[in-house]
C-alpha cells in the first residue's frame, strides 16, 4: 500500500512539475558523463532553472477550448 | 488471461453498451436514470479503444515502437524530453480539456438529450480521437512540427497559410464567445463577480511564491492556492450579505465586459510567471478535481434525467439558439465531439514528449475518449434540471420577454411548467437575485452541478456549491483568454514581423503592447455586440464559434487524409475521410443557412434587413433603436466572416485533393517529409523513470 501511495505521489509530483529540479539535475549529470567533451558548466541554481523553466512552457499554443 | 474468457467479457461489454444506448434512445414518457448514460459511454469508449483504435494504429498507421521518437532523438533537457506515459497523458489532457465540452452540450441541450448524446460518443470514437490520435502520429513522424508547418510541407502554401489564419480567427471568436459565458455568469451577482475576481490577486500570491519565495515548489504554492480560492467562495458570501461592499461588485454586463478585456490587456503583457502560469495550475488542478467528483457524485446520487429525449426545438425554433437539429446540434457540440482546435497541441506540443510511439493511442484517442465524456457529465447535469428551469436560466430577455411573470408563462406554453416563485426560491438557494436570462451556459451547468453535489453531499451547501461551480467555470475560461490572447500576440507579432522584422520580435516593448492591443480589441468587439445584444449574443457567437473550430478540424482531417493517400494508403483514406466528409457538410451547411436563412433568429442578412426595416419603420424602442446601427453591422460583419470561413475550408479540401489525385495519376506532389527511421535506443527502465 505504502509503495502504490508513494507511486503516486512520484506520479503526482512529475506531472505537476514539482520535481522538475531534481530530473534536471539528473538529466545534467547524466548528460555530461555522456558528452566529457563537453564545454562544462556548473547545473544552474534551482530558482534560475525554474524561471528559464516557466518561460519555455509558456512560449507556445498551450491550452485549448 | 484465457482467451475464451476475454472474448466473453467482451462480448459483455458490447451487450450492456448495446442495451444502454438502446434504453436510452427509446425511453420515452418515463424518467431514465443518468447510470445508463455513464454506462453507454464506458462501453462504447471501451470498444472502441480496443478495436478500433487499436486497428488504427496497428493497420493504418503502423505505429513502429523500435522507432525513435523526436523527444528521444532530439532530447535537449527542456522542450524535447521523453516523459512517461501517464505524465504525457495528464498533460495532454489538461491542455486540450477547456470550457467547451462544458458549455456545448448544455446548448445542445435545447434539442433534447438524445441527439447530443448520441453525437458525443459516436462522434468522439469516429471523429474527434482519430482526429487527434493522427495528427499526434503525422506530427510525431515529423520531428514535432506544428500542423501549419505539415500543411505547408505536405499539400503546398495555401493549406499551411489556411491553418494559420483558421487558427488566428478561431482564437478570437472563441475568446470573445468565453469572455461573454463569464460576464453573464457575473451580471448583477456581487458573490460571483467577488469570487471570480478573487482568483486574479490569488493567481498572483502563487506567481510570487512560486517565483521568489520558494522558487519551484510548485506543489505546495498549489495548495496554498486552491485554499485561497475555496475560501473566496466563502468570502463571497459575506461580501453579498454586505450592505455597502456588495455595491462595489454589483455590475452591468457592459462594465464588466470592460473589466475582462482590461483584464485580458493586462494578462497578455504581464510576465507569465505572474499570472498566467500560476493561474494555470490552479485551473488544471480545479477541473481535474471538480470533474472527477463530478463523475463520483452521478455515481452515488444517480439522478433522474428530466429533459425529454427530443423537444419539439429540433424543427429549428429553440429559445436558446435558433436552427434545426441538422446542422446546429453538431455545431453547438463541438469540443465535446471533436475539437479542431485539440490538432494544434497534438502536433507540436505532446510529440515532444512522447517517449515510444506506442503511447499514442492511449494519449491522442484516449485523451479525446476522456474529453468526450467530460462533455457526457456536462451534458447530465443539464438534463436533471426540470426543463422548465433549464429553458428560464437560459433563454435571453429577447426570446421570452425581462418580466418575469410573462417569461414564466411564455416557458410553460411550450410543454414546460415552471412558475416564477420555483426560479425565485431556485435563485435564493443559490444565493443569487434571479437566475432569468442568464445565459451562456456557465450558470445553468452551476444550478445542475450544485444540485447534484447538494444532493450527494448536503443540501445545505447549495449556493457554495453554485458559486464554486462558477469559480471553477471562471477560473479556466479566464486562463483560456489569457493564454488564448497570447498566443494570438505571438502569431500577430510573427505575421507583422514578415513586414517590420522588429515587430516580430516577441520582447521588444513597443511591438507587445501594439499587438496585445489589437488581439483585445479583436475579440473585444465581439464580446461587447455580445453584451449589448438583447438576444443574449450566444445565440449569435457560439455557432460562429463552432463552425469555425469544427473548420480548424476539417483542416487537420484534410492534411491527414492528403498524407495518408501520399503515404499509398489510400484502402484506409476513408478513417480520417469520412470524419472529414461529415464535417464538410455540417459546416458547409451551417454556415449556408447562416447566410442565407430567411428566418431572422438565423440568417445573418435577414435579421440585418429586418431590423433596418424595422429601424427606418420607426418600430423600435429609443433603447433598441440606439444600438441598432452596431447590431447590423456586426450581423453583416459575422456573415462575411461565415462565408470567409467556408471559403478557406473549402479551398483547402480542393488543395488536398488536387494533391492527391497529382498522387494517384502519377504526377509528382510535394514529397512525404517523415524524418528517417533510426532505432530506438530506449529500454523500459532508461525513459520510464
Amino acid at each position: 500500500m505504502s509503495t502504490k501511495l508513494k507511486a503516486f505521489w512520484r506520479f503526482i509530483r512529475c506531472l505537476s512539475g514539482d520535481d522538475a529540479y531534481e530530473r534536471y539535475l539528473k538529466n545534467h549529470a547524466r548528460y555530461h558523463k555522456t558528452n566529457t567533451d563537453h564545454n562544462c558548466h556548473g547545473p544552474l541554481s534551482k530558482a534560475d532553472f525554474f524561471k528559464q523553466w516557466q518561460d519555455e512552457k509558456w512560449n507556445g499554443i498551450k491550452r485549448c477550448c | 488471461m484465457n482467451k475464451t474468457l476475454k472474448n466473453a467479457i467482451w462480448i459483455l461489454i458490447a451487450i450492456i453498451g448495446a442495451s444502454s444506448i438502446g434504453g436510452i434512445a427509446i425511453t420515452r414518457g418515463e424518467n431514465i436514470n443518468a447510470l445508463w448514460f455513464i454506462a453507454a459511454a464506458l462501453c462504447v469508449y471501451a470498444i472502441a479503444y480496443r478495436f478500433y483504435a487499436s486497428w488504427i494504429a496497428t493497420t493504418v498507421l503502423m505505429i513502429d515502437d523500435t522507432r525513435s521518437t523526436p523527444a528521444e532523438r532530439l532530447d535537449n533537457g527542456h522542450d524535447f524530453v521523453p516523459t512517461h506515459k501517464w505524465i504525457v497523458f495528464g498533460h495532454h489532457f489538461a491542455a486540450i480539456a477547456g470550457p467547451g465540452p462544458l458549455v456545448g452540450p448544455t446548448l445542445a441541450a435545447q434539442f433534447g438529450y438524445l441527439p447530443g448524446t448520441l453525437w458525443i460518443l459516436f462522434g468522439a470514437v469516429l471523429g474527434g480521437c482519430v482526429q487527434d490520435m493522427v495528427t499526434l502520429f503525422l506530427s510525431t513522424r515529423r520531428d514535432a512540427k506544428s500542423l501549419g508547418q505539415m500543411a505547408r510541407e505536405e499539400l503546398g502554401p495555401l493549406g499551411g497559410t489556411a491553418a494559420l489564419i483558421g487558427t488566428f480567427a478561431i482564437m478570437i471568436i472563441l475568446i470573445a464567445v468565453l469572455g461573454l459565458v463569464v460576464v453573464n455568469a457575473m451580471k448583477h451577482s456581487p458573490w460571483a463577480t467577488f469570487t471570480v475576481s478573487a482568483t486574479i490577486p490569488i493567481a498572483m500570491i502563487v506567481g510570487v511564491y512560486m517565483r521568489f519565495i520558494r522558487p519551484g515548489q510548485v506543489l505546495e504554492a498549489s495548495a496554498l492556492g486552491v485554499i485561497l480560492l475555496l475560501l473566496s467562495v466563502v468570502g463571497g458570501r459575506f461580501i453579498d450579505q454586505h450592505e455597502t461592499l456588495r455595491l462595489l461588485f454589483n455590475h452591468e454586463g457592459l462594465t464588466l465586459a470592460w473589466w475582462v478585456m482590461a483584464y485580458g490587456f493586462a494578462a497578455a503583457i504581464l510576465p507569465v510567471w505572474l499570472l498566467l502560469a500560476p493561474r494555470d495550475y490552479l485551473s488544471t488542478y480545479m477541473k481535474l478535481g471538480t470533474i472527477s467528483l463530478l463523475a463520483v457524485a452521478i455515481i452515488m446520487l444517480q439522478p433522474n434525467i428530466k429533459m425529454p429525449a427530443i423537444t419539439q426545438f429540433v424543427d429549428g425554433t429553440g429559445p436558446i439558439f435558433g436552427g434545426k437539429l441538422f446542422p446546429f446540434v453538431f455545431i453547438t457540440i463541438a469540443c465535446g465531439a471533436i475539437s479542431g482546435f485539440h490538432a494544434l497541441i497534438a502536433s507540436g506540443t505532446t510529440p515532444k514528449l512522447l517517449s515510444n510511439e506506442r503511447d499514442i493511442r492511449m494519449i491522442g484517442y484516449g485523451g479525446m475518449l476522456l474529453e468526450s465524456f467530460v462533455a457526457m457529465m456536462a451534458m447530465i447535469a443539464a438534463t436533471v434540471l426540470d426543463p422548465g428551469v433549464f429553458f428560464a436560466i437560459n433563454s435571453s430577455a429577447g426570446v421570452v420577454g425581462s418580466d418575469a411573470i410573462n417569461a414564466v408563462a411564455k416557458i410553460s406554453s411550450w410543454g414546460y411548467p415552471v412558475t416564477v416563485e420555483q426560479m425565485q426560491n431556485l435563485a435564493h438557494q443559490m444565493g443569487e437575485a434571479t437566475l432569468f436570462a442568464r445565459t451562456g451556459g456557465a450558470p445553468s451547468l452551476a444550478v445542475g452541478m450544485a444540485s447534484i453535489f447538494g444532493s450527494a453531499f448536503g443540501e445545505s451547501l447549495l449556493a457554495l456549491w453554485y458559486h464554486f461551480a462558477i469559480m471553477f467555470e471562471a477560473i479556466f475560461i479566464l486562463t483560456t483568454l489569457d493564454a488564448g490572447t497570447r498566443v494570438g500576440r505571438f502569431m500577430l507579432q510573427d505575421m507583422l514581423g514578415n513586414i517590420w522584422p522588429k515587430m516580430g520580435e516577441t520582447s521588444w516593448r513597443p511591438s507587445v503592447i501594439f499587438t496585445s492591443a489589437i488581439v483585445v480589441s479583436g475579440w473585444g468587439y465581439f464580446l461587447y455586440i455580445g453584451v449589448i445584444d438583447p438576444n443574449g449574443g450566444v445565440n449569435i457567437l457560439w455557432p460562429l464559434f463552432g463552425i469555425a473550430n469544427q473548420m480548424l478540424a476539417a483542416i487537420a482531417l484534410s492534411v491527414a487524409t492528403g498524407i495518408l493517400v501520399k503515404s499509398g494508403k489510400l484502402k484506409y483514406a476513408w478513417v480520417t475521410g469520412l470524419p472529414l466528409i461529415w464535417l464538410i457538410t455540417i459546416t458547409s451547411s451551417a454556415a449556408w443557412q447562416k447566410i442565407t436563412s430567411d428566418d431572422i433568429r438565423i440568417g445573418f442578412f435577414s435579421a440585418a434587413n429586418d431590423l433596418t426595416h424595422k429601424l427606418a419603420s420607426g418600430l423600435l424602442p429609443p433603447e433598441k433603436a440606439s444600438i441598432a446601427p452596431q447590431l447590423i453591422f456586426n450581423l453583416h460583419l459575422d456573415a462575411w466572416l461565415t462565408l470567409f470561413f467556408v471559403s478557406l475550408l473549402w479551398l483547402i479540401i480542393f488543395d488536398m485533393l488536387r494533391v492527391c489525385s497529382r498522387h494517384l495519376s502519377g504526377k509528382p506532389v510535394l514529397p512525404l517529409t517523415e524524418s528517417a527511421h533510426i532505432p530506438s535506443r530506449s529500454v523500459e527502465d532508461w525513459v520510464r523513470d
